[in-house]
């Protein structure tokens, strides 16, 4: 009587390859295109918003490397500071109308609700980190920013977690703990839009239904028939 | 840098927009309006190489 060889138990790691690939193949993680209807400005700010991060943490580790002394006091210091601030109100103004652009397209349709949570988190993680970035200037602006802020802090009742006057622990907020969170954010942002596919247009979205309700079977993902890959 | 401050002046409080209790500073307002712009002609203005786009799938759906 012959016994069948037993299967070797999965590692971890063979595990978490499956799951990964599984959930994200590599023709979905890097495609060759995107469905036409993306050929559209509106889909532009999504990605400028992540360009503006970019210039965002390259002049930021500059600046930590080099201390308030050298961006208040030098030349290139103060060109680096402006960079600075400029890429983070491009990074605003981009989130902002990304944001209004998904919200008018009601972007969670198709089960992409994890996707509008994720990037609607980033947006509301932003903000403090933009704040405590101002309160970590080491200036007269940074002085009366978070003099303005603690009371605003202790009118809503977290004064005792956060205080606005402490530079160290706003400053490791800024270039550390919200940063963090935003770059993990925005990357489960993204691979979440490569697993479910850009939303598309509501007149799609209809036919597909349409052909969904006729041949339940079919095979007819929106990012599949958006058809039409560019 | 000097000229830039001969040409904008910041030695003074902050114009500001008040409408009951929306009170908002008009650099604010600006760039909310430059975002209002933005977004519409992000939605109006053609997209280069769409046209071409759309005339190409045409094509092979028709093939």
């Amino acid at each position: 009587m012959s016994v069948a060889p037993a299967t070797p138990p999965k590692s971890w790691t063979v595990k978490v390859r499956e799951k990964g690939v599984e959930a994200l193949p590599p023709e979905k993680l890097l495609p060759d295109g995107q469905p036409t209807y993306v050929a559209s400005w509106i889909y532009v700010f999504g990605v400028a918003s992540i360009a503006s991060l970019i210039v965002i943490i390259g002049s930021g580790s500059i600046l930590a490397l080099k201390g308030p002394a050298w961006w208040h006091y030098t030349g290139v210091g103060h060109f680096f500071n402006s960079i600075h601030l400029w890429s983070v109100e491009l990074f605003f103004f981009a989130m902002v109308v990304h944001l209004w652009g998904k919200y008018w397209m009601a972007a969670w349709r198709g089960g992409r609700g994890r996707v509008w949570v994720t990037g609607a988190v980033t947006f509301l993680v932003a903000v403090p980190c933009a704040l405590t970035g101002y309160v970590s200037q080491q200036n007269f602006d940074a002085q009366w920013i978070s003099t303005q802020a603690k009371d605003a802090m202790n009118s809503v009742g977290v004064g005792a977690f956060f205080n606005l006057t402490n530079f160290g622990q706003m400053y490791s907020y800024h270039i550390l703990l919200l940063p963090i969170a935003i770059v993990l954010l925005v990357s489960l942002h993204v691979l979440l839009v490569r697993r479910n596919g850009v939303v598309p247009p509501f007149e799609l979205d209809e036919k597909l239904s349409a052909i969904r309700a006729a041949s339940p079977a079919a095979d007819v993902s929106a990012h599949a028939s958006g058809g039409a890959q560019s | 840098m000097s000229v830039l401050a001969a040409v904008f002046n910041l030695s003074h409080p902050a114009h500001t927009v008040d409408w009951s209790f929306v009170h908002l500073s008009v650099a604010n307002v600006v760039v909310i309006g430059l975002m209002l712009i933005v977004f519409v002609l992000a939605i109006l203005l053609p997209f280069p190489g769409a046209t071409a786009r759309s005339a190409a799938r045409r094509s092979r759906d028709a093939s």
